[in-house]
């Protein structure tokens, strides 16, 4: 018994954290101070936490408990107006589904069985579909404007329909970079260098105050898709430097044999360079498309409900003032999963792109 | 008949001098080896021959047409002359089989159909069917040059270039890739070899032409060339290699 005690207590004495007095004092305190956050932590989150609400009650009885507990009623009584929006309530499964059909073609695009030319159609399609859903206005489905779309899914159509549209056109910018032409090459360096050198706000902003001041009084155009023009304006231009790294990456020597079997530059192009490149740039692609779904957080500057968007609005509530944390806590936690998933996977790819050659 | 004719080309990478004059003709069917020391000029030579360099003076003529600026000449000249490169530089991203029917389909607009049986044609005869449908990285080096060469093939040329298609090799499959530049050779394909295989020269060659520092140093059929070299450098090129 004694031994088996003094062999353990003599491996912790080796490990970096008790390796002297300084150590050992530091990693005591560091624990200490951990545990009693934890337990502070867990107190407020689980223990005295109020998960629900009677019903029509007021919040008077989270507001008592504040400093005590968490008020996660807040979030189960308005999860579904964070989640989905002003959507009409009974129409709730469309958003529903179109967020599924989001989430599927993800999942599908990480297996890399599934890489392959009809994919790009997918690209297409699902966003296509999911927009369709959440229009309605046929087949026995009632119209919704977007005007009330929100939460989750107008952050999944943002990103989504945004980098497919911009990817055509980041992949043209990168070639047009590229060319030898100085007319096309100077057009598509001043077009990638303004995007990127401005805030992406200001094109949204833009786009949904300015445009309407230049069209006559009658021809309006809907906001999201007006928020969408631009965001698909400001995605092609970090696309197209994503991309221009990949086509720079390619041997020359494939250049090569492609030119000297008579291959003229778009056949090479498209069946043997981009292909190339695009599986060398795809870490950064993802890394793009991470970014940029963060990104369409920034329409809340014009108006438009993306999910912090409602978390903000749920604020505003007079029932629900004051209970930031919460709702903010839970927004967190979704953009974390989803977040946290896309960097797993991006290492994952690493780690598969560097264990054996491409193909 | 003249497959190539090379009339005082001259080129410069920049200020430095890489092709001096350089007079050739090859006729069809023949079979001729550029060695040299490196930096002479002999890759750039044959690179000039499907315009993967561009030459600055002088003219050069495939199979009659002459290669300048001109697109059109450029594609004719390229469906031509094939090209094996050191490098291998097979696509990676594709199966062997589509590395070989890519051009075939996309070039001269051939069906599927048909590029595949001369797909599958041309590496029955370089001795490798089985591997059609495996992706170059999983072949070794003998292999994949092999298949380069098939590759080359499939586009019917009538001249086939190879630019040290052994030196990137381990030295067990030299032997297959030159087995089937031999056979190549048997059927009458006019061939420009760089290369530093002497052994294969000796075999195959009709003429062996030595380069030094952009020049043709000398010209003379095999036995000729490596027993009587005319030439000092020649010579000692020779006794260097030939330990």
């Amino acid at each position: 018994m004694t031994t088996a005690a003094s062999s353990f207590v003599r491996t912790l004495r080796r490990a970096p954290m008790f390796r002297d007095r300084t150590n050992t004092i530091a990693t005591v305190a560091f624990v200490a101070g951990l545990l009693y956050w934890s337990f502070r932590f867990l107190n407020w989150a689980v223990v005295n936490a109020i998960w629900a609400l009677p019903q029509d009650a007021g919040s008077n009885l989270c507001r008592v408990a504040q400093r005590e507990g968490a008020c996660w009623a807040a979030i189960h009584e308005r999860f579904r107006f964070i989640l989905l929006g002003s959507y009409p309530f009974d129409q709730q499964w469309r958003p529903t589904v179109a967020c599924l059909l989001f989430i599927s073609l993800y999942a599908v695009s990480t297996l890399r069985s599934f890489w392959r030319p009809w994919l790009l159609a997918l690209w297409i399609g699902v966003p296509g579909a999911a927009v369709l859903l959440l229009r309605g206005g046929f087949l026995g489905l009632s119209g919704v404007p977007s005007e009330f779309w929100g939460g989750l899914p107008l952050t999944f159509v943002l990103s989504t329909v945004g980098f497919s549209a911009a990817f055509p056109l980041g992949v043209a910018l990168a070639l047009g970079r590229l060319s030898r032409l100085p007319a096309i090459r100077v057009l598509c360096v001043a077009y990638i260098e303004v995007i990127r050198g401005v805030p992406i706000v200001t094109f949204l902003f833009m786009a949904a105050v300015m445009f309407p001041l230049f069209m006559p009084q009658s021809f309006t155009v809907d906001k999201l898709l007006r928020a969408q023009i631009a965001f698909v304006m400001v995605i092609a231009a970090y696309l197209a430097e994503v991309i221009r790294a990949g086509l720079q990456a390619v041997p020359k020597g494939q250049y090569e044999a492609a030119a000297s079997m008579g291959l003229t530059f778009w056949p090479t192009t498209i069946l043997i360079t981009l292909p190339q490149a695009l599986r060398i740039t795809i870490p950064g692609l993802v890394n793009t498309f991470i970014s940029i779904f963060k990104d369409t957080s920034l329409v809340a500057v014009i108006g438009l409900f993306d999910l912090l968007g409602t978390a903000k609005a749920v604020l505003v509530d007079p029932k629900w003032i004051g209970f930031a944390v919460e709702v903010y806590f839970f927004v967190a936690c979704v953009y974390f999963v989803f977040s946290f998933a896309v960097s797993q996977y991006s290492q994952y790819l690493e780690r598969m792109l560097t264990a054996r050659t491409l193909h | 008949m003249l497959h190539v004719e090379m009339r005082s080309v001259n080129k410069w990478f920049g200020d430095f001098h890489v092709l001096r004059d350089i007079n050739l003709e090859v006729a069809s069917g023949e079979r001729i080896v550029i060695c040299g020391p490196s930096g002479s000029g002999k890759s750039t030579l044959i690179r000039c021959l499907n315009r993967l360099e561009e030459h600055q003076e002088g003219d050069i003529l495939i199979d009659g047409v002459e290669l300048t600026r001109d697109l059109k000449k450029i594609d004719v000249v390229r469906r031509e002359v094939g090209m094996v490169f050191q490098q291998f530089n097979l696509f990676p991203h594709l199966t062997i089989l589509e590395n070989c029917t890519l051009a075939p389909i996309w070039v001269k607009k051939m069906p599927k159909r048909d590029a595949d049986d001369l797909a599958m044609h041309y590496l029955e005869r370089v001795k490798i069917p089985e591997q059609a449908h495996k992706y170059p990285g999983q072949l070794s080096g003998g292999q994949q040059q092999r298949v380069a060469i098939a590759r080359s093939l499939c586009m019917n040329p009538k001249i086939m270039l190879f630019d040290e298609p052994t030196s990137a090799l381990d030295p067990e499959m030299v032997k297959e890739v030159l087995d089937t530049m031999v056979s190549l050779a048997e059927e009458g394909m006019t061939m420009l070899c760089v290369t530093h295989e002497m052994g294969f020269a000796r075999q195959v060659a009709d003429r062996v032409i030595f380069m030094d520092a952009g020049r043709i140093v000398e010209v003379n059929e095999p036995n000729a060339f490596f027993t009587r070299p005319q030439h000092d450098r020649t010579q000692l090129f020779l006794s260097q290699i030939l330990h």
